[in-house]
Protein backbone atom coordinates (compact mmCIF):
# COMPACT_ATOMS: atom_id res chain seq x y z
CA UNK A 1 0.00 0.00 0.00
CA UNK A 2 2.90 2.40 0.69
CA UNK A 3 4.88 1.14 -2.09
CA UNK A 4 1.44 2.32 -4.33
CA UNK A 5 1.36 5.44 -2.39
CA UNK A 6 4.61 6.61 -3.10
CA UNK A 7 4.67 5.92 -6.69
CA UNK A 8 1.94 7.34 -7.20
CA UNK A 9 3.06 10.62 -5.18
CA UNK A 10 6.18 10.43 -7.32
CA UNK A 11 4.78 10.13 -10.82
CA UNK A 12 2.18 13.14 -9.64
CA UNK A 13 5.37 14.85 -8.89
CA UNK A 14 6.58 14.57 -12.35
CA UNK A 15 3.82 15.65 -14.19
CA UNK A 16 3.63 18.41 -12.05
CA UNK A 17 7.45 19.48 -12.59
CA UNK A 18 6.54 19.07 -16.71
CA UNK A 19 3.53 21.49 -15.86
CA UNK A 20 5.68 23.95 -14.17
CA UNK A 21 8.13 24.35 -17.34
CA UNK A 22 6.26 24.07 -20.09
CA UNK A 23 4.15 27.18 -17.83
CA UNK A 24 0.26 25.96 -18.26
CA UNK A 25 1.03 26.01 -14.41
CA UNK A 26 -0.40 29.21 -12.85
CA UNK A 27 1.85 28.71 -9.71
CA UNK A 28 3.99 26.24 -8.14
CA UNK A 29 6.89 24.76 -6.25
CA UNK A 30 9.73 23.45 -7.58
CA UNK A 31 11.90 21.62 -5.44
CA UNK A 32 12.00 24.41 -2.66
CA UNK A 33 13.22 23.74 0.64
CA UNK A 34 12.42 26.25 3.35
CA UNK A 35 14.32 26.37 7.11
CA UNK A 36 13.32 28.71 9.68
CA UNK A 37 16.66 28.13 11.91
CA UNK A 38 16.89 24.81 13.30
CA UNK A 39 13.18 23.83 12.24
CA UNK A 40 12.90 22.25 8.60
CA UNK A 41 9.39 23.40 7.39
CA UNK A 42 9.68 22.46 4.02
CA UNK A 43 11.71 19.62 2.19
CA UNK A 44 12.15 19.56 -1.32
CA UNK A 45 8.54 20.33 -2.21
CA UNK A 46 7.35 19.85 -5.43
CA UNK A 47 4.14 21.15 -6.24
CA UNK A 48 2.44 22.81 -9.01
CA UNK A 49 -1.12 24.73 -9.19
CA UNK A 50 -2.98 24.32 -12.62
CA UNK A 51 -5.02 27.33 -14.07
CA UNK A 52 -8.31 27.46 -13.96
CA UNK A 53 -8.31 24.92 -10.82
CA UNK A 54 -9.06 24.57 -7.31
CA UNK A 55 -6.02 23.33 -5.37
CA UNK A 56 -6.32 22.13 -1.57
CA UNK A 57 -3.18 22.17 0.35
CA UNK A 58 -4.69 19.78 2.86
CA UNK A 59 -2.54 19.26 6.20
CA UNK A 60 -2.38 18.96 10.03
CA UNK A 61 -1.07 22.37 12.11
CA UNK A 62 2.51 22.82 11.70
CA UNK A 63 2.65 20.85 8.03
CA UNK A 64 4.03 23.52 6.15
CA UNK A 65 0.86 24.88 4.55
CA UNK A 66 1.52 28.50 5.24
CA UNK A 67 4.97 28.78 5.06
CA UNK A 68 4.46 26.97 1.19
CA UNK A 69 1.49 29.91 0.19
CA UNK A 70 4.09 32.51 2.22
CA UNK A 71 7.12 31.43 -0.92
CA UNK A 72 4.36 31.75 -3.61
CA UNK A 73 3.20 35.26 -2.52
CA UNK A 74 7.03 36.13 -2.00
CA UNK A 75 7.21 36.91 1.21
CA UNK A 76 9.57 34.87 1.77
CA UNK A 77 12.53 33.24 0.10
CA UNK A 78 13.21 29.48 -0.48
CA UNK A 79 16.40 28.47 0.81
CA UNK A 80 17.11 26.38 -1.91
CA UNK A 81 14.31 25.73 -5.01
CA UNK A 82 12.25 27.93 -6.90
CA UNK A 83 9.46 29.76 -6.26
CA UNK A 84 7.27 30.60 -9.86
CA UNK A 85 4.24 32.38 -10.23
CA UNK A 86 2.91 32.80 -13.82
CA UNK A 87 6.14 31.36 -14.77
CA UNK A 88 8.05 34.27 -13.14
CA UNK A 89 9.30 35.62 -9.57
CA UNK A 90 6.56 36.18 -7.45
CA UNK A 91 8.07 39.28 -5.47
CA UNK A 92 7.41 40.62 -9.40
CA UNK A 93 5.08 43.48 -9.11
CA UNK A 94 2.94 42.29 -12.09
CA UNK A 95 2.66 39.15 -10.88
CA UNK A 96 1.30 40.33 -8.02
CA UNK A 97 -0.95 42.27 -9.69
CA UNK A 98 -2.79 39.30 -11.09
CA UNK A 99 -3.21 37.61 -7.17
CA UNK A 100 -5.49 37.87 -4.44
CA UNK A 101 -4.58 37.14 -1.08
CA UNK A 102 -6.35 35.93 2.20
CA UNK A 103 -3.76 35.16 4.85
CA UNK A 104 -4.52 34.59 9.11
CA UNK A 105 -3.81 37.79 10.28
CA UNK A 106 -3.43 38.96 14.01
CA UNK A 107 -4.89 42.56 13.77
CA UNK A 108 -5.99 44.86 11.10
CA UNK A 109 -6.63 48.55 11.52
CA UNK A 110 -10.02 48.60 12.89
CA UNK A 111 -10.79 52.21 12.71
CA UNK A 112 -10.95 52.00 9.48
CA UNK A 113 -14.57 50.85 7.55
CA UNK A 114 -15.15 48.10 5.29
CA UNK A 115 -15.55 50.09 2.63
CA UNK A 116 -12.39 51.96 3.58
CA UNK A 117 -10.16 48.60 3.44
CA UNK A 118 -11.31 47.77 0.72
CA UNK A 119 -11.11 51.05 -1.94
CA UNK A 120 -7.57 51.07 -0.42
CA UNK A 121 -6.54 47.26 -1.89
CA UNK A 122 -8.50 47.83 -4.63
CA UNK A 123 -6.63 50.98 -5.37
CA UNK A 124 -3.79 48.80 -5.94
CA UNK A 125 -5.07 47.24 -8.83
CA UNK A 126 -5.59 48.27 -12.54
CA UNK A 127 -8.72 46.62 -13.18
CA UNK A 128 -10.35 46.26 -9.17
CA UNK A 129 -13.92 45.18 -9.10
CA UNK A 130 -16.35 47.70 -8.87
CA UNK A 131 -16.89 48.27 -4.89
CA UNK A 132 -20.83 46.83 -4.83
CA UNK A 133 -19.83 44.20 -6.69
CA UNK A 134 -17.14 42.73 -3.98
CA UNK A 135 -19.40 43.57 -1.22
CA UNK A 136 -22.03 41.41 -2.63
CA UNK A 137 -19.58 38.85 -3.18
CA UNK A 138 -18.78 38.48 0.15
CA UNK A 139 -22.14 39.30 1.58
CA UNK A 140 -20.89 42.51 3.15
CA UNK A 141 -23.76 44.53 1.38
CA UNK A 142 -25.03 45.81 5.11
CA UNK A 143 -21.65 46.04 6.97
CA UNK A 144 -20.05 48.77 3.95
CA UNK A 145 -19.37 51.20 6.54
CA UNK A 146 -18.87 49.74 9.90
CA UNK A 147 -15.42 50.10 11.52
CA UNK A 148 -13.19 46.65 11.09
CA UNK A 149 -13.25 47.23 15.01
CA UNK A 150 -17.18 46.74 15.36
CA UNK A 151 -17.41 43.18 12.85
CA UNK A 152 -17.68 39.75 14.00
CA UNK A 153 -15.20 37.21 13.74
CA UNK A 154 -16.83 35.98 10.34
CA UNK A 155 -17.52 38.99 9.49
CA UNK A 156 -14.01 40.42 9.55
CA UNK A 157 -12.87 36.98 7.64
CA UNK A 158 -15.27 38.21 4.68
CA UNK A 159 -13.67 41.30 4.69
CA UNK A 160 -10.49 40.03 4.25
CA UNK A 161 -11.66 37.83 1.42
CA UNK A 162 -13.01 40.79 0.13
CA UNK A 163 -9.77 42.35 -0.13
CA UNK A 164 -8.70 39.11 -1.71
CA UNK A 165 -11.00 39.61 -4.86
CA UNK A 166 -11.20 43.40 -4.90
CA UNK A 167 -8.39 43.48 -7.39
CA UNK A 168 -10.38 40.87 -9.70
CA UNK A 169 -7.00 38.55 -9.77
CA UNK A 170 -6.37 35.37 -11.64
CA UNK A 171 -4.87 33.60 -9.20
CA UNK A 172 -6.22 33.50 -5.42
CA UNK A 173 -4.70 32.30 -2.40
CA UNK A 174 -6.62 31.55 0.60
CA UNK A 175 -4.57 30.61 3.58
CA UNK A 176 -7.63 28.71 6.00
CA UNK A 177 -10.23 30.99 4.72
CA UNK A 178 -13.15 29.68 6.90
CA UNK A 179 -11.80 29.26 9.80
CA UNK A 180 -14.36 30.80 12.63
CA UNK A 181 -17.24 30.84 10.17
CA UNK A 182 -20.32 29.42 10.74
CA UNK A 183 -22.08 26.78 8.76
CA UNK A 184 -24.30 29.07 6.57
CA UNK A 185 -21.40 31.46 6.39
CA UNK A 186 -18.89 28.55 4.97
CA UNK A 187 -21.07 27.50 2.45
CA UNK A 188 -21.56 30.86 0.87
CA UNK A 189 -17.86 31.26 0.88
CA UNK A 190 -17.63 28.11 -0.95
CA UNK A 191 -20.59 28.81 -3.49
CA UNK A 192 -18.81 32.11 -3.99
CA UNK A 193 -15.15 30.38 -4.73
CA UNK A 194 -17.03 28.31 -7.00
CA UNK A 195 -18.43 30.97 -9.31
CA UNK A 196 -15.28 32.49 -9.37
CA UNK A 197 -13.19 29.15 -10.51
CA UNK A 198 -16.56 28.98 -12.88
CA UNK A 199 -15.13 32.42 -14.44
CA UNK A 200 -11.68 30.78 -15.20
CA UNK A 201 -9.81 31.99 -11.54
CA UNK A 202 -7.58 29.18 -9.90
CA UNK A 203 -7.96 29.02 -6.62
CA UNK A 204 -4.69 27.42 -4.11
CA UNK A 205 -6.49 26.95 -0.78
CA UNK A 206 -4.96 25.41 2.39
CA UNK A 207 -7.24 24.61 5.03
CA UNK A 208 -6.88 21.82 7.64
CA UNK A 209 -10.95 20.83 7.20
CA UNK A 210 -10.96 17.45 5.09
CA UNK A 211 -14.67 18.06 4.09
CA UNK A 212 -13.49 21.80 2.80
CA UNK A 213 -10.86 20.16 0.95
CA UNK A 214 -13.47 17.53 -0.13
CA UNK A 215 -16.11 19.75 -1.52
CA UNK A 216 -14.06 22.59 -3.07
CA UNK A 217 -11.06 21.04 -4.80
CA UNK A 218 -10.18 19.33 -7.92
CA UNK A 219 -6.69 18.38 -6.91
CA UNK A 220 -5.44 17.79 -3.23
CA UNK A 221 -2.24 17.30 -2.06
CA UNK A 222 -2.18 15.94 1.65
CA UNK A 223 1.13 17.79 3.40
CA UNK A 224 2.98 16.64 6.75
CA UNK A 225 6.45 17.45 8.41
CA UNK A 226 7.11 19.87 5.35
CA UNK A 227 6.94 16.85 2.84
CA UNK A 228 3.56 16.38 0.30
CA UNK A 229 2.72 13.17 0.81
CA UNK A 230 -0.09 12.50 -1.51
CA UNK A 231 -1.49 13.96 -4.48
CA UNK A 232 -4.64 13.76 -6.22
CA UNK A 233 -8.41 14.18 -6.59
CA UNK A 234 -10.20 13.89 -4.25
CA UNK A 235 -11.33 10.39 -5.25
CA UNK A 236 -7.76 9.15 -5.85
CA UNK A 237 -6.49 9.86 -2.29
CA UNK A 238 -10.18 8.44 -1.00
CA UNK A 239 -9.14 5.35 -3.19
CA UNK A 240 -5.96 5.09 -1.32
CA UNK A 241 -7.54 4.08 1.68
CA UNK A 242 -9.91 1.07 1.10
CA UNK A 243 -12.80 -0.57 3.13
CA UNK A 244 -16.31 0.87 4.41
CA UNK A 245 -17.49 2.55 7.82
CA UNK A 246 -20.01 0.64 9.34
CA UNK A 247 -22.09 2.55 12.45
CA UNK A 248 -24.82 1.50 14.36
CA UNK A 249 -26.58 0.71 18.08
CA UNK A 250 -25.64 -2.69 18.82
CA UNK A 251 -26.38 -4.76 21.88
CA UNK A 252 -22.65 -6.46 21.09
CA UNK A 253 -19.80 -6.04 22.90
CA UNK A 254 -16.73 -4.63 21.36
CA UNK A 255 -14.94 -8.03 21.85
CA UNK A 256 -17.93 -10.00 20.11
CA UNK A 257 -17.68 -7.57 17.00
CA UNK A 258 -14.18 -8.19 16.86
CA UNK A 259 -14.64 -11.74 16.67
CA UNK A 260 -16.62 -11.23 13.34
CA UNK A 261 -14.72 -12.34 10.49
CA UNK A 262 -13.95 -9.07 8.33
CA UNK A 263 -14.00 -6.58 10.93
CA UNK A 264 -10.74 -4.85 10.93
CA UNK A 265 -11.54 -2.27 13.93
CA UNK A 266 -14.10 -1.53 16.05
CA UNK A 267 -14.70 1.08 18.61
CA UNK A 268 -17.34 3.00 21.17
CA UNK A 269 -18.20 6.33 20.15
CA UNK A 270 -20.92 7.11 22.83
CA UNK A 271 -23.94 5.36 22.46
CA UNK A 272 -22.97 3.91 18.66
CA UNK A 273 -20.19 1.30 17.87
CA UNK A 274 -18.22 2.66 14.54
CA UNK A 275 -16.72 -0.67 12.96
CA UNK A 276 -14.14 -0.97 10.06
CA UNK A 277 -14.23 -3.98 7.31
CA UNK A 278 -12.82 -4.32 4.33
CA UNK A 279 -16.44 -5.38 3.21
CA UNK A 280 -19.62 -3.99 4.31
CA UNK A 281 -22.02 -6.89 3.15
CA UNK A 282 -20.93 -9.92 4.81
CA UNK A 283 -20.23 -8.27 7.81
CA UNK A 284 -23.71 -6.47 8.30
CA UNK A 285 -25.35 -9.57 7.42
CA UNK A 286 -23.51 -11.49 10.61
CA UNK A 287 -24.77 -8.42 12.92
CA UNK A 288 -28.43 -8.56 12.14
CA UNK A 289 -28.39 -12.19 12.51
CA UNK A 290 -26.37 -12.03 16.39
CA UNK A 291 -28.28 -9.30 17.21
CA UNK A 292 -32.24 -8.92 15.74
CA UNK A 293 -32.28 -5.43 17.81
CA UNK A 294 -29.35 -3.72 15.98
CA UNK A 295 -30.92 -0.26 15.49
CA UNK A 296 -29.32 3.38 13.66
CA UNK A 297 -27.89 1.24 10.85
CA UNK A 298 -24.82 3.63 8.42
CA UNK A 299 -22.52 2.37 6.26
CA UNK A 300 -20.32 4.58 3.81
CA UNK A 301 -17.06 4.37 2.37
CA UNK A 302 -13.80 5.41 4.57
CA UNK A 303 -14.08 8.64 3.42
CA UNK A 304 -11.33 11.27 3.36
CA UNK A 305 -10.64 11.26 6.94
CA UNK A 306 -9.40 7.87 7.03
CA UNK A 307 -7.48 8.40 3.61
CA UNK A 308 -5.47 11.80 5.34
CA UNK A 309 -5.27 10.25 9.35
CA UNK A 310 -4.15 6.85 7.69
CA UNK A 311 -1.28 9.00 5.15
CA UNK A 312 -0.55 11.21 8.27
CA UNK A 313 0.15 8.82 10.62
CA UNK A 314 2.09 6.75 8.57
CA UNK A 315 4.00 9.50 7.85
CA UNK A 316 4.30 11.04 11.39
CA UNK A 317 5.56 7.78 12.53
CA UNK A 318 8.19 7.25 9.44
CA UNK A 319 9.03 11.13 10.46
CA UNK A 320 9.62 9.88 14.08
CA UNK A 321 12.18 6.90 13.02
CA UNK A 322 13.85 9.49 11.06
CA UNK A 323 14.64 11.71 13.25
CA UNK B 1 19.26 41.72 -2.82
CA UNK B 2 17.42 41.74 -6.84
CA UNK B 3 13.98 41.00 -5.70
CA UNK B 4 13.71 43.59 -3.28
CA UNK B 5 14.79 45.96 -5.91
CA UNK B 6 12.40 44.54 -8.51
CA UNK B 7 9.39 44.67 -5.35
CA UNK B 8 10.38 48.17 -4.82
CA UNK B 9 10.60 49.57 -8.60
CA UNK B 10 6.98 49.75 -9.80
CA UNK B 11 8.37 51.10 -13.14
CA UNK B 12 7.95 47.39 -14.66
CA UNK B 13 4.26 47.18 -14.36
CA UNK B 14 1.55 48.62 -16.25
CA UNK B 15 0.06 51.41 -13.67
CA UNK B 16 0.15 55.09 -14.99
CA UNK B 17 1.87 57.64 -12.99
CA UNK B 18 -1.64 59.14 -12.46
CA UNK B 19 -2.57 55.69 -10.83
CA UNK B 20 0.40 55.33 -8.56
CA UNK B 21 -0.42 58.87 -7.20
CA UNK B 22 -3.31 57.97 -6.58
CA UNK B 23 -2.33 55.02 -4.58
CA UNK B 24 -0.05 56.96 -2.75
CA UNK B 25 -2.32 59.60 -1.88
CA UNK B 26 -5.13 56.77 -0.72
CA UNK B 27 -2.42 55.33 1.61
CA UNK B 28 -1.84 59.12 2.97
CA UNK B 29 -5.33 59.01 3.23
CA UNK B 30 -6.41 56.21 4.95
CA UNK B 31 -3.21 56.25 7.04
CA UNK B 32 -4.35 59.95 8.46
CA UNK B 33 -7.91 59.10 8.64
CA UNK B 34 -7.11 55.62 10.68
CA UNK B 35 -4.77 57.18 13.08
CA UNK B 36 -6.55 60.17 13.50
CA UNK B 37 -9.62 57.88 14.92
CA UNK B 38 -7.05 56.62 16.82
CA UNK B 39 -8.16 58.32 20.20
CA UNK B 40 -5.06 56.94 21.78
CA UNK B 41 -3.04 58.20 19.43
CA UNK B 42 -3.99 61.86 18.87
CA UNK B 43 -4.42 62.36 22.36
CA UNK B 44 -1.44 61.48 23.60
CA UNK B 45 0.25 62.86 20.42
CA UNK B 46 -0.88 66.39 20.32
CA UNK B 47 -2.52 66.70 24.52
CA UNK B 48 0.73 65.97 26.12
CA UNK B 49 2.95 68.57 24.48
CA UNK B 50 -0.08 70.82 24.97
CA UNK B 51 -0.82 70.29 28.54
CA UNK B 52 2.92 70.40 29.21
CA UNK B 53 3.02 73.48 27.80
CA UNK B 54 -0.13 75.13 29.12
CA UNK B 55 1.35 73.93 32.65
CA UNK B 56 5.12 75.44 32.08
CA UNK B 57 5.02 77.97 30.44
CA UNK B 58 1.22 79.35 30.63
CA UNK B 59 0.11 78.77 34.21
CA UNK B 60 3.24 78.92 36.01
CA UNK B 61 6.50 81.10 34.97
CA UNK B 62 4.43 83.00 32.07
CA UNK B 63 6.17 85.70 33.19
CA UNK B 64 9.84 84.76 33.53
CA UNK B 65 12.65 84.88 30.97
CA UNK B 66 14.97 82.50 29.76
CA UNK B 67 18.02 84.38 28.87
CA UNK B 68 16.20 87.20 27.33
CA UNK B 69 13.34 85.17 25.56
CA UNK B 70 10.00 85.09 27.48
CA UNK B 71 9.23 81.65 28.67
CA UNK B 72 6.25 81.23 26.74
CA UNK B 73 7.91 81.63 23.90
CA UNK B 74 11.01 79.83 24.47
CA UNK B 75 9.03 76.87 25.28
CA UNK B 76 6.76 76.88 22.18
CA UNK B 77 10.44 75.82 20.51
CA UNK B 78 11.05 73.13 23.24
CA UNK B 79 7.85 71.52 23.36
CA UNK B 80 7.24 71.71 20.00
CA UNK B 81 10.22 69.41 19.31
CA UNK B 82 8.83 67.25 22.31
CA UNK B 83 5.81 67.22 20.10
CA UNK B 84 7.34 66.86 16.68
CA UNK B 85 9.23 63.92 17.91
CA UNK B 86 6.04 62.04 19.82
CA UNK B 87 4.30 62.55 16.61
CA UNK B 88 6.80 60.92 14.68
CA UNK B 89 7.83 57.93 16.63
CA UNK B 90 4.04 57.00 17.46
CA UNK B 91 3.15 57.40 14.35
CA UNK B 92 5.73 55.05 12.49
CA UNK B 93 7.30 52.83 15.10
CA UNK B 94 4.08 51.78 17.16
CA UNK B 95 2.00 51.15 13.97
CA UNK B 96 4.66 49.29 11.72
CA UNK B 97 5.65 47.17 15.11
CA UNK B 98 2.40 46.50 15.47
CA UNK B 99 1.79 45.32 10.99
CA UNK B 100 4.55 43.21 11.38
CA UNK B 101 4.20 41.65 14.52
CA UNK B 102 0.35 40.50 14.07
CA UNK B 103 0.14 39.76 9.98
CA UNK B 104 -0.77 42.96 8.66
CA UNK B 105 2.12 44.07 7.04
CA UNK B 106 2.51 40.47 5.06
CA UNK B 107 -1.27 41.04 3.51
CA UNK B 108 0.01 44.64 2.33
CA UNK B 109 3.17 43.42 1.20
CA UNK B 110 1.20 40.42 -0.88
CA UNK B 111 -0.56 42.66 -2.62
CA UNK B 112 0.77 45.17 -5.72
CA UNK B 113 0.90 47.59 -3.23
CA UNK B 114 4.23 49.98 -3.89
CA UNK B 115 6.05 49.34 -0.75
CA UNK B 116 7.51 52.49 -0.59
CA UNK B 117 3.59 54.35 -0.47
CA UNK B 118 3.35 52.28 3.07
CA UNK B 119 6.37 54.04 4.50
CA UNK B 120 6.06 57.61 3.19
CA UNK B 121 2.25 57.14 4.49
CA UNK B 122 4.04 57.52 7.57
CA UNK B 123 5.89 60.06 7.08
CA UNK B 124 3.53 62.32 5.98
CA UNK B 125 1.40 60.98 9.10
CA UNK B 126 3.99 62.07 11.11
CA UNK B 127 4.20 65.50 9.42
CA UNK B 128 1.00 66.41 9.12
CA UNK B 129 0.35 65.50 12.99
CA UNK B 130 3.49 67.61 13.61
CA UNK B 131 2.36 70.54 11.88
CA UNK B 132 -1.14 70.21 14.16
CA UNK B 133 0.65 70.25 17.79
CA UNK B 134 3.03 73.35 16.55
CA UNK B 135 0.21 75.41 15.28
CA UNK B 136 -1.63 74.31 18.16
CA UNK B 137 1.25 75.65 20.59
CA UNK B 138 1.48 78.78 18.25
CA UNK B 139 -2.03 79.77 18.83
CA UNK B 140 -2.00 78.98 22.65
CA UNK B 141 0.92 81.03 23.03
CA UNK B 142 -0.41 83.70 20.79
CA UNK B 143 -3.66 83.40 22.22
CA UNK B 144 -2.43 83.40 26.09
CA UNK B 145 1.05 83.39 26.50
CA UNK B 146 1.76 86.85 25.25
CA UNK B 147 4.04 85.56 22.40
CA UNK B 148 4.71 87.88 19.87
CA UNK B 149 6.20 86.56 16.79
CA UNK B 150 6.14 88.08 13.15
CA UNK B 151 4.23 86.05 10.38
CA UNK B 152 8.10 84.75 8.73
CA UNK B 153 9.20 83.56 11.90
CA UNK B 154 5.73 81.85 12.63
CA UNK B 155 6.02 80.51 9.17
CA UNK B 156 10.05 79.51 9.59
CA UNK B 157 9.63 77.66 12.75
CA UNK B 158 6.78 75.23 11.52
CA UNK B 159 8.56 74.62 8.43
CA UNK B 160 11.24 73.68 10.65
CA UNK B 161 9.92 71.78 13.16
CA UNK B 162 8.14 70.04 10.49
CA UNK B 163 10.82 69.01 8.76
CA UNK B 164 12.30 68.65 11.74
CA UNK B 165 9.74 65.28 11.69
CA UNK B 166 11.81 63.40 9.25
CA UNK B 167 14.65 62.06 11.56
CA UNK B 168 12.16 61.55 14.07
CA UNK B 169 9.88 59.25 11.66
CA UNK B 170 13.18 57.37 10.62
CA UNK B 171 14.17 56.64 14.20
CA UNK B 172 10.31 55.55 13.99
CA UNK B 173 11.02 52.87 11.34
CA UNK B 174 14.01 51.72 12.63
CA UNK B 175 12.21 51.11 15.93
CA UNK B 176 9.29 49.64 14.40
CA UNK B 177 11.48 46.81 12.49
CA UNK B 178 12.92 45.71 15.96
CA UNK B 179 10.44 45.92 18.33
CA UNK B 180 7.34 43.26 19.08
CA UNK B 181 3.81 44.63 18.70
CA UNK B 182 3.20 44.73 21.85
CA UNK B 183 6.73 45.84 23.54
CA UNK B 184 6.77 48.93 21.15
CA UNK B 185 4.81 51.60 22.57
CA UNK B 186 6.84 50.78 26.26
CA UNK B 187 10.07 51.36 23.83
CA UNK B 188 9.58 54.18 22.40
CA UNK B 189 9.02 55.66 26.26
CA UNK B 190 11.80 54.36 27.17
CA UNK B 191 14.05 55.78 24.71
CA UNK B 192 11.76 59.06 23.67
CA UNK B 193 11.12 60.40 27.71
CA UNK B 194 15.07 60.13 28.41
CA UNK B 195 16.05 61.39 24.98
CA UNK B 196 14.11 64.50 25.17
CA UNK B 197 14.67 65.17 28.73
CA UNK B 198 18.60 65.35 28.28
CA UNK B 199 18.17 67.26 25.42
CA UNK B 200 16.87 70.36 27.18
CA UNK B 201 13.18 69.89 26.19
CA UNK B 202 11.68 70.25 29.22
CA UNK B 203 14.40 71.75 31.82
CA UNK B 204 15.91 74.21 29.54
CA UNK B 205 19.24 73.46 28.10
CA UNK B 206 21.06 76.53 30.52
CA UNK B 207 19.57 74.38 33.24
CA UNK B 208 20.53 70.66 32.93
CA UNK B 209 23.42 69.39 34.84
CA UNK B 210 26.92 70.13 33.22
CA UNK B 211 27.20 65.92 32.55
CA UNK B 212 23.81 66.16 30.22
CA UNK B 213 24.69 69.36 28.63
CA UNK B 214 27.37 67.40 27.11
CA UNK B 215 25.96 64.72 26.52
CA UNK B 216 22.99 66.65 24.80
CA UNK B 217 25.02 67.76 21.86
CA UNK B 218 25.24 64.24 20.81
CA UNK B 219 21.39 63.71 20.93
CA UNK B 220 19.54 64.58 17.83
CA UNK B 221 16.07 66.33 19.63
CA UNK B 222 18.46 68.99 21.00
CA UNK B 223 19.81 69.93 17.49
CA UNK B 224 16.79 69.95 16.20
CA UNK B 225 15.22 72.41 19.14
CA UNK B 226 18.27 74.61 19.04
CA UNK B 227 16.89 75.40 15.50
CA UNK B 228 13.72 75.89 16.34
CA UNK B 229 15.22 78.50 19.61
CA UNK B 230 17.27 80.15 16.73
CA UNK B 231 14.16 81.01 14.73
CA UNK B 232 12.44 82.56 17.85
CA UNK B 233 15.69 84.71 19.23
CA UNK B 234 16.66 82.27 22.34
CA UNK B 235 19.46 80.21 20.32
CA UNK B 236 22.79 79.43 21.50
CA UNK B 237 24.26 81.58 18.19
CA UNK B 238 25.70 78.03 16.29
CA UNK B 239 25.71 77.85 12.66
CA UNK B 240 22.26 75.98 11.89
CA UNK B 241 24.13 73.96 9.23
CA UNK B 242 25.84 72.25 11.92
CA UNK B 243 22.52 71.34 13.34
CA UNK B 244 21.01 69.88 9.72
CA UNK B 245 23.89 67.62 9.28
CA UNK B 246 23.58 66.01 12.46
CA UNK B 247 20.21 65.60 11.69
CA UNK B 248 20.87 64.32 8.16
CA UNK B 249 23.64 61.50 9.52
CA UNK B 250 21.03 60.19 12.20
CA UNK B 251 18.19 59.88 9.38
CA UNK B 252 20.40 58.01 7.28
CA UNK B 253 22.00 56.11 9.92
CA UNK B 254 18.37 55.03 11.44
CA UNK B 255 17.11 54.56 7.79
CA UNK B 256 19.98 52.10 7.57
CA UNK B 257 19.00 50.05 10.88
CA UNK B 258 15.26 50.29 8.70
CA UNK B 259 16.60 48.71 5.92
CA UNK B 260 18.33 45.68 7.68
CA UNK B 261 15.02 45.10 9.35
CA UNK B 262 13.60 45.57 5.86
CA UNK B 263 15.85 42.84 4.45
CA UNK B 264 15.92 40.28 7.68
CA UNK B 265 12.00 40.08 7.35
CA UNK B 266 12.25 37.87 4.34
CA UNK B 267 12.97 34.95 6.82
CA UNK B 268 10.81 36.18 10.24
CA UNK B 269 8.87 33.35 11.45
CA UNK B 270 6.16 35.13 12.72
CA UNK B 271 4.08 37.29 11.35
Amino acid sequence: MGAKMAMIATLEQDQSIQRLISGTAAAGLEDVSKNYGEVCALRNVNFTVQSGQVVALLGPNGAGKTTAIKLLLGLIQPNSGKTRVFGGDPTHPQNRMRTGAMLQVGKVPETLRVHEHIDLFSSYYTNPLPLAEVLAAAGLEKLRDRKFGDLSGGQRQRTLFALAICGNPDLLFLDEPTVGLDVEARRALWEEIRRLVDRGKTVLLTTHYLEEADALADRIAVINHGRIIAEGTPAEIKSQTSGKRIRCITSLNIASVLQIPGVTTARRDREATEIHAAEAETVVRLLLARDPTLSGLEIATAGLEEAFLALTQDNSQNANRRN
Amino acid sequence: MSTATAALSDTQIDRSTSHTATIYLKEAKYEFLKNLRLRVYTASVISFPLMFYVLFGLVLNAKEMIGGTGVPTYLIATYGTFGVMGASLFGTASGLAADRGLGWLQVKRASPMPPFAYFAAKVVLSMIFSAIVVSLLLLLGISFGGVRLPLLEMAKLLATLVAGSLPFSAMGLAIGYFAGPNSAPAAINLIYLPLSFCSGLWVPYMFLPKLVRQIALALPPYHLSQLALGIVGAGRHEPAVNHWEVLLAFTLICLGVARIGFQRDQGKLYG
